[in-house]
């Protein structure tokens, strides 16, 4: 019989000594290992395209006009049907992508190496807020953003990062979360000392002083800059935890729009997949929970490796999402720690007197306890082409988790 | 016609959740049909554009500006709306602020270490699981839960007693510990009375009425109606009776149960000798036949048990000591009484005046017919003999008229090891013999010196029957047996009662102390605090009495799900 405990014990540690840098921007193609021409990336687990949701669909068919492939909707669609264009989990590729999570071939990627175990993981660049791709929106200011993303800010950015010989995320989110963020939803603090740090690299190694400032002014008015690199460093602490024999603890958490999936690190590669849920938003003005698509985003790799909505005590100002006070954002963090295997060495809530952030959740907790993970997101139209409608809390459905623990059972004899 | 009214602040920064959260207010508000309330940025007047709410006031405003813009059926719904902004914007959700529960009994422990209980009172099929887990974390529980299983209570409770803590229930309607009510239970002062109940409304209504009476009690422990069953072996009761001896505040014990199985009674009553204190016993619809056996005071209702309790707790009962016994005297091994009647009434009434003291006497005429002694003429264990019976008077005279079967039979029980006392009858009068005493006394004299010699005492105790003025002389057969160092009275019930003590202190010398681990006092005197699971109100009654208290957010593991169970069980181990 295997030591659960011990398994668990070291899955947690490798996914807290875990130290993600990100190092450089690179294009997909020729960065993430085994992506090709005929390839997009897509959030949460595997999904048809006769079963996926709107946004996630209206984000693939941008990708595609982006890459020149298809010039609408029509003949996107029929690429992505006949299966000339297949499509796969981030996932499966060590990437992680916010909301639809649409990666195509020619986008540039953040890279971000896990420097204590080696291992890499990949995210495209964020957009901003509003009419996004991985919102769903494909319109023609869109692909605009997405060329001028590819063609400036990426390279620039890149450069950067490379000239300051890559930036340390683990200790740049530790500093956040004692500056009001949770690593997921509110990425404020975080952005800016990401900013703030590229700035004198980007105004060294940008072509002309013009580019510096649109790039630097684009960083910083964008308060989820950061958001895909940090996904991209949980991801690679997550997968420092993943495949450990006998472990309980949850490796990925992802949604599609469509199914919300999981895995397990002592159950290998197998997802476990329920449906995605409603989010219980508030709504940008003129929308309802009529307009909202289901739960959507690999962005949940932040609260699987022990911050997002885990972190919330840390970040009392989103609690105006769920129409709470500050002391259900102490309340939630203080439910996770009910779930998880271990506090973090080097996450910290100052509010609870620097006790290390719920990390790492174990499936037997959370089928013990009926008590599923907490997660906060941003709510997505459910038809392609509109983009964000509110933001919100949503648990994954219980049955993931039910499944994972039988499976678990059967595998090792339980 | 709808009213579009807009309001902009310049430099008003508000978090953008904040921003949604007023949106939602004032679409909420009355006539008003839709509202938006956004930071001025193009994309979000781009919002605003897409659902109607525009005015040159909004299109104007800048990335820094608050921008309230609402859509209304009439204008004065509009302006009563915008007028509405600042109380919106300020209002605040204190007050409804929830503090912070667990879901664990382990992650509530961490909360509130000084908890040394745990209430449940969730649905039977998880309490065990939940009292399991309490006990594993060191907590005494009080299991109100019903619908356990007498193997999980069997479980539970020989874990407890190994552990040393409290399991009170299964069905444990009410406690009191402390001064601390648990459970059902009522305001009743503190003062030197332990109660220990298998019976919830029994407890309450002793306790209640020993408060009635200006009395008061240390602590009232529920033990579950089953406790003092035969399979679950009265482990509760045995712990709390300990606990209560050892318990310098209390000064009187009580038990109150409705009656127990025979085997257990007997236990519980032999702790209950043990304790060193008065015990009053009510066995509810268990015949009496004594009121006081030494230390135990045997009441025949729940009032009598209260105002027996108040009683000896007042006048602070003398304890008889056993130093009369001189049970030094009494070689090991010695524990057996052999009564040697020559009258059947006699007989009959120290068999019924011991059955309160001894687990089992046999006889020749048992009241009991169980009890019948195989062979007459032979003794088992302990035994009265009515030689006045037809086996015996075969061809020979009455006893009451010849004394030499009787002196035969005396020295041989004399001379059984076993034997600690004999019981003798002496029946004077007309028709008697004309001085028993002259030669029983002599009888008697021997029989001790052959004891003697064997290393043993051997007590001798006997009633006489007759008058000063019957011509064998009541005094001189008194004097005759005294010389001859026996135990003697004129009343029957007194001897026997002396004999009775006797030979149940002689077990109780060789009675096992407590056999489990003993409950922590300290735990139970200390101010209560405690851990709720289940019945949200008993959080609420521990608060209202100030005990320190934590209420688990408890769900049914795996949602109540058989198999899940099962595999989280087996992984545990």
């Amino acid at each position: 019989m295997v030591d659960i405990e011990k398994a668990n014990a070291y899955a947690v540690e490798q996914m807290m000594e875990a130290r993600p840098v990100v190092t450089g921007v690179g294009k997909a193609l020729d960065v993430i290992p085994g992506m090709h021409e005929n390839l997009l990336l897509h959030a949460g687990p595997p999904v048809t395209w006769e079963r996926m949701a709107g946004p996630m669909k209206g984000a693939m068919v941008g990708a595609l006009m982006f890459e020149g492939k298809a010039k609408g909707w029509d003949d996107a669609e029929a690429l992505l049907k006949s299966g000339k264009v297949q499509f796969a989990p981030c996932h499966h590729y060590a990437s992680a992508g916010p909301m639809a999570g649409v990666i195509s071939p020619s986008m540039l990627c953040y890279v971000v190496e896990n420097k204590t175990h080696g291992n890499k993981a990949f995210s495209n660049l964020n957009e901003g807020r509003g009419k996004v791709l991985r919102m769903g929106a494909y319109s023609q200011d869109v692909l605009d953003k997405l060329t001028w993303m590819n063609e400036v800010l990426g390279p620039t950015v890149g450069a950067a990062l490379e000239a300051m010989g890559g930036l340390d995320i683990r200790t740049l989110l530790a500093k956040a979360l004692h500056m009001g963020d949770d690593g997921h939803n509110r990425l404020d603090a975080a952005s800016m000392l990401y900013t703030v740090a590229l700035a004198p690299y980007i105004v060294k190694v940008a072509k002309d002083s013009a580019t510096a400032s649109e790039v630097i002014r684009f960083l910083g008015e964008n308060a989820l800059s950061i958001l895909n690199p940090v996904m991209a460093a949980c991801k690679t602490m997550a997968d420092a935890g993943h495949n450990v024999e006998g472990s309980t603890i949850v490796t990925v958490m992802a949604r599609n729009g469509t199914d919300f999936g999981i895995r397990v690190s002592g159950l290998g590669d197998r997802w476990f997949t329920g449906p995605a849920g409603i989010v219980k938003a508030l709504y940008f003005p003129g929308f309802t929970e009529k307009d909202a698509n289901p739960d959507i985003g690999d962005s949940t790799i932040t609260e699987t490796a022990g911050i997002g909505g885990f972190a919330m005590a840390g970040a009392p100002a989103i609690v105006t999402f769920i129409s709470g006070t500050p002391k259900d954002a102490i309340n939630t963090t203080l439910d996770m720690y009910e779930i998880t295997y271990a506090e973090h060495k080097y996450f910290t809530i100052p509010a609870l007197d620097f006790r290390g952030t719920p990390t790492g959740i174990d499936i037997r907790k959370v089928i013990e306890k009926n008590l599923p993970p907490r997660v906060n997101t941003g709510v997505a139209h459910k038809d392609p082409g509109i983009g964000q409608v509110g933001a919100g809390v949503v648990t994954p459905p219980m049955n993931i988790f039910e499944d994972a623990l039988v499976a678990f059972a059967e595998k090792y004899g339980y | 016609m709808a009213i579009i009214k807009s309001e902009i602040r310049s430099g008003a920064y508000y978090d953008s959740a904040v921003l949604m959260q007023l949106q939602r207010s004032l679409a909420g508000l009355p006539g008003i049909q839709d509202a938006g309330v956004i930071m001025g940025t193009d994309s979000n007047k781009e919002l605003l554009a897409h659902i109607d709410l525009v005015s040159p006031e909004v299109e104007s405003s800048k990335p820094d500006d608050m921008v309230i813009v609402v859509r209304a059926e009439t204008e004065q719904a509009a302006l009563d709306a915008i007028g509405k902004v600042d109380e919106l914007l300020s209002r605040r959700k204190s007050g409804i602020e929830q503090e912070f529960r667990p879901h664990s009994l382990e992650t509530a422990v961490e909360m509130l270490p000084e908890a040394s209980w745990v209430l449940v009172s969730v649905a039977g099929r998880y309490a065990a699981g939940v009292a399991r887990e309490a006990l594993r974390l060191g907590k005494h529980v009080f299991l109100f839960s019903d619908n356990v299983s007498v193997e999980d209570e069997i479980a539970l409770k020989k874990q407890s007693t190994e552990l040393g803590l409290l399991v009170m229930g299964p069905d444990c309607g009410t406690a009191m510990v402390s001064g601390i009510g648990l459970g059902f239970a009522n305001k009743v002062r503190k003062g030197p009375i332990g109660v220990v109940a298998a019976a919830g409304t029994g407890l309450q209504h002793v306790t209640s009425r020993i408060h009635q009476l200006g009395g008061g009690i240390t602590h009232g422990i529920g033990t579950g109606g089953r406790d003092l069953s035969e399979k679950v072996g009265a482990a509760t009761f045995l712990q709390a009776i300990d606990l209560l001896s050892r318990d310098p505040d209390t000064k009187v014990i009580t038990l109150v149960s409705k009656p127990p199985a025979p085997k257990v009674a007997e236990e519980v009553l032999k702790a209950a000798r043990n304790a060193g204190k008065p015990v009053v016993v009510n066995f509810i619809a268990r015949p009496i036949t004594s009121q006081r056996i030494d230390n135990i005071y045997f009441a025949g209702s729940l009032d009598q048990a209260a105002e027996l309790a108040v009683k000896l707790a007042n006048e602070g009962a003398a304890l008889e000591d056993q130093s009369d016994l001189h049970l030094e005297r009494f070689a090991p091994g010695q524990k057996y009484l052999r009564g040697l009647f020559s009258g059947g009434t006699l007989a009959y009434e120290a068999q019924h005046i011991l059955a309160g003291y001894l687990p089992r006497v046999y006889a020749n005429a048992p009241i009991n017919k169980e009890l019948k002694m195989p062979n007459s003429f032979e003794s088992i264990e302990h035994s009265i003999i009515d030689l006045g019976e037809d086996e015996f008077t075969v061809g020979r005279l009455h006893p009451m008229m010849d004394n030499e079967l009787r002196i035969r039979r005396l020295l041989e029980e004399a001379q059984d090891p076993s034997v600690a006392v004999i019981l003798l009858d002496v029946v004077i009068g007309y028709g008697s013999h004309p001085d028993p005493a002259s030669e029983l006394a002599p009888a008697i004299v021997k029989a001790k010196a052959l004891a003697k010699e064997a290393g043993r005492y051997l007590e001798v105790a006997a009633v006489v029957t007759g008058t000063d003025e019957d011509p064998q002389n009541l005094n001189s057969q008194v004097e005759q047996l005294k010389a001859a160092g026996v135990w003697v009275s004129t009343s029957n019930e007194a001897v026997v009662r002396y004999v009775g003590r006797l030979l149940r202190a002689l077990e109780g010398a060789a009675a096992a102390p407590y056999a489990g681990k003993p409950v922590d006092l300290g735990s139970l005197r200390k101010p209560l605090a405690g851990i709720n699971v289940g019945l949200e109100s008993f959080a609420e009654n521990l608060a209202a009495q100030g005990a320190p208290v934590l209420h688990v957010d408890w769900r049914p593991p795996a949602g109540g799900n058989d198999r899940l169970m099962a595999i989280l069980e087996r992984m545990k181990k």
